[in-house]
């Protein structure tokens, strides 16, 4: 069987004998040579004329990246994206994010130098080596300094090398050969099998999580609390209602009284629109208007109501009865209700009933259109 | 007794062993079968876990009102031990990056131990933080990430760089020890001859074959890593402290409190890694790469950090008087005198007297002595982190809402875990990996480096 020749490979026992040997190697004109040592011998990279480790770029480059992102990033953030009043203070507190910004500097430069180190200077992870598991690699592993010379080298001769290796003083002296070649099989039972176990353990530890974990305590986002709930019995109260009414006469916040609460329209005096006729104020009220009063008024005030024949019919509110009206009767009636129309007081706030009594007069206008508009339009 | 020279730098590794010698002894523990201590320690250890994880249920189950945590005083223990543990993670960095930058060459025997000890440290400490949110599955929300909510995190509070610092501290160490393992790893996998333990190391090695190609940007990586080590722990505990000086607290909002903090941080991170180191030497027969020299070594760290201490304790108070401030003021009297005036005093005593023996060759030199001074301390700096943070709470502004702190025994039970945890994981790093750097400490012993290149022996 013919082997490829990797490299060949010479034991030294000392820093100094492996020193020398790395100079004469290197005015012999061999290029492809590498010295496994089991710790950093001072002195090896001059001898070798190795460059200096280009790693500090890596480390500055995405320092000053990360740290440029972090300070950016937090005032995007904290100006733009998600402005927080914090104590009165600026939404640009620049020196609050120094911490943070060095921190992340520290981490994105730390790991990228690993990273750019192990994987692309070093190519990591890699136990297909040749050098592995011979017995030169055991002996650099422990106390041993070895010479390698690849078989790459354009120089490269089995027995200049070796003599060379020789004349230096190394001692076992040995060719390291390429592995033959292994045939992976991917369709190899135990790995299928091994795959299926790792899908079921997946699945069903994510549905579980998902779909069970979740729903019980403590992991259920504090959905069982020791607290009464609305509308549910109460042993507690002898009334047996878990809801406590307020007490008779209380006034809740906000409430602003109505003076003529239950009386009729004829003693309405004095209540005139305070809130001015524009568009903006006839949008408001005609979308008060279409929710809390077209569907018995209809939707032109017609008194046409889509719930026609299951309660009287409303008046239309076209009439000149109700056009004659100050704009102080209709808001009286929406306030206080009218025969089977009940009061609105507590489901339209004062603005949006008045904003509703314009959009009335609205409604009027434009339902009793005459020709005399038109020609005021052409104008 | 025989006289120390202390002009002369002491060698890293008694009686200059052969390199292979320190293969020997750094693996033999991990290739023999535990002992019957190692086991019974590793039963107590467990035992603590054990206890505290029922605690930890019952609390996640109950909500963190089974602490003695109250209105005013939110933070009790679960603060107290995080902060605790931070510290004694910060010595080991400390011996691992700002030694090797300062070229102390006697930190190789015990640097691996100390960065070993920091990730475990970090490990208790970040468990606190996560519990005392009450439910410690949702704390992925303290990271900032794209949310359908729009919702991010406030950037501008201390809580928050606390989170970045303690998990940049974590990961960076994380790194910084791993890199310094790989090598060995390498050693390990070509020593041993059983599969499983070979396949292992090969994973764990990378496939590291010793180039001195490799070696050079190793090397530097090492270098640039030690320099982002050193500021990093500096920032971690001063952001640490923001978390309380940011505050408006009588007793917290103080700018002292990052060196503070720091000093107080080495001192019981030293504390700590003195304790434990004695009983690794004298287990796996290391006293002559762990020589009495380097305990030595740490207890002149422990007396001069033990007086930065002290000078802060003294500073406080002086400025709390000097500023004027009637607030401050009364809560350094409070503290000295008021209800939780013997924990002020055990702080005192344990981080400021009793440091004192080390002036003290013989002191300094007797492993008896020198542990309980350890144990001591602590002890103190335990207590230190009690009192700033109890004692400020209970009595601020408004004697209206003042209010006594007692812990549960919940409390009790989660100390006792995290100590539980600490110590099992160092149990099991004794027994799983090498406790010291075989790599480094065979650079530096006598006849390691060529004779002939610059200034090394």
């Amino acid at each position: 069987m013919n082997r490829k020749v990797h490299s060949i490979t010479g034991l030294f026992n000392t820093p100094n004998e492996i020193l020398n040997a790395v100079e004469e190697i290197r005015k012999a004109g061999y290029t492809m040579f590498d010295v496994n040592t089991p710790y950093p011998v001072h002195g090896i990279e001059r001898a070798m004329k190795l460059k200096p480790s280009k790693l500090g770029y890596v480390t500055f480059f995405v320092g000053v990246s990360g740290a440029l992102f972090a300070f950016l990033f937090m005032t995007w953030v904290s100006v733009n994206n998600y402005p927080l009043i914090i104590g009165g203070k600026p939404f640009f507190t620049w020196p609050a994010f120094i911490p943070i910004t060095f921190e992340v500097t520290v981490l994105s430069a730390s790991i990228a130098t690993v990273l750019t180190m192990l994987f692309v200077m070093f190519r990591f992870p890699n136990i297909s080596n040749p050098l592995h598991d011979t017995n030169y690699m055991k002996q650099v592993s422990s106390d041993k300094f070895g010479i390698m010379i690849s078989s790459l080298d354009p120089k490269f001769d089995e027995n200049s090398a070796s003599e060379l290796l020789l004349k230096l003083g190394a001692k076992n002296i040995e060719l390291v050969y390429y592995p033959d070649d292994i045939k992976i099989k991917v369709f190899e039972p135990k790995f299928i099998i091994f795959l299926l176990l790792v899908a079921v353990l997946t699945s069903g530890t994510t549905y579980f999580l998902l779909n069970k974990l979740m729903y019980m305590q403590p992991f259920s986002w504090m959905s069982e609390q020791n607290k009464v709930l609305p509308q549910t019995k109460s042993d507690f109260w002898s009334d047996g209602f878990s809801n406590r009414m307020p007490v008779p006469g209380t006034v809740s916040r906000n409430y602003i009284g109505y003076e003529f609460k239950g009386k009729p329209d004829s003693v309405i005096y004095g209540l005139s629109n305070p809130l001015p006729f524009n568009s903006k104020i006839i949008d408001i009220g005609k979308q008060r208007y279409n929710t809390f009063c077209s569907p018995c008024h209809g939707y032109f005030g017609k008194g046409d109501s889509r719930l026609r024949n299951q309660f009287p019919a409303p008046p239309t509110l076209l009439s000149e009865k109700v056009k004659k009206w100050v704009d102080g009767n209709i808001f009286h009636v929406i306030t206080n209700g009218q025969n089977v129309m009940p009061s609105y007081a507590k489901q339209i706030s004062v603005e949006d009933r008045w904003a509703i009594v314009h959009y009335i007069r609205v409604l009027q206008r434009a339902q009793d259109a005459k020709d005399t508009d038109l020609e005021n339009n052409v104008k | 007794m025989n006289t120390i020279d202390y002009r002369e730098e002491i060698p890293v590794v008694e009686g200059n062993p052969p390199a292979s010698m320190i293969d020997e002894v750094v693996s033999a523990p991990l290739d023999r079968k535990p002992s019957k201590v190692w086991y019974l320690l590793f039963t107590i250890t467990t035992g603590m876990v054990f206890v505290g994880i029922v605690a930890l249920f019952y609390t996640f189950y109950e909500g963190i009102g089974v602490w003695g945590n109250n209105n005013p005083v939110g933070w009790g223990f679960d603060i107290v031990n995080f902060v605790f543990w931070v510290g004694i993670g910060h010595a080991g960095t400390l011996i691992s990056a700002i030694l090797f930058l300062l070229r102390q060459r006697w930190r190789t025997g015990i640097a691996r131990f100390a960065e070993a000890m920091t990730i475990f440290a970090v490990i208790c400490a970040g468990l606190f933080p996560a519990i005392h949110t009450g439910r410690p599955w949702l704390d992925g929300y303290l990271f900032p990430y794209p949310n359908s909510h729009h919702l991010w995190v406030n950037f501008m509070s201390p809580l928050l760089w606390d989170v970045f610092a303690v998990s940049t501290y974590f990961t960076v160490s994380l790194i910084f020890w791993y890199i310094g393992l790989i090598p060995d790893f390498a050693t390990l996998r070509d020593r041993t001859n059983k599969k499983l333990k070979k396949t292992i190391y090969s994973i764990l090695s990378l496939g590291w074959r010793h180039s001195s190609r490799h070696w050079q940007h190793y090397e530097k990586a090492y270098m640039i890593l030690a320099g982002f080590a050193t500021p990093l722990v500096l920032s971690v505990h001063t952001i640490v402290s923001f978390d309380f000086a940011v505050s408006v607290i009588p007793g917290w909002h103080t700018t002292i409190f990052p060196p503070y903090f720091v000093a107080g941080a080495v001192f019981s991170g030293f504390a700590m890694v003195q304790n434990v180191l004695i009983f690794v030497r004298r287990a796996f027969n290391l006293n002559h790469i762990i020589t009495l020299n380097h305990l030595e070594k740490m207890n002149q760290v422990m007396i001069v950090v033990g007086m930065i201490v002290g000078y802060a304790y003294g500073m406080e108070f002086f400025i709390a008087w000097y500023s004027g401030n009637q607030f401050e003021l009364f809560t350094f009297i409070n503290r000295a005198l008021g209800p939780y005036a013997w924990a002020y005093w055990t702080m005192v005593s344990c981080n400021v007297l009793f440091p004192q023996l080390f002036w003290f060759r013989k002191i300094r030199r007797n492993i008896v002595l020198m542990f309980i001074i350890g144990v001591i301390v602590n002890i103190g700096m335990w207590f230190e982190r009690f009192v700033i943070i109890v004692t400020s709470l209970s009595r601020d502004f408004l004697p209206s809402s003042w209010g006594m702190y007692t812990p549960t025994i919940y409390d009790f039970a989660i100390l006792i875990f995290s100590f539980g945890l600490f110590f099992s994981l160092i149990l099991l790093f004794v027994r799983g990996l090498p406790v010291v750097s075989i790599s480094e400490v065979k650079a530096v012993i006598k006849g390691a480096q060529p004779a002939h290149s610059g200034g090394h022996k």
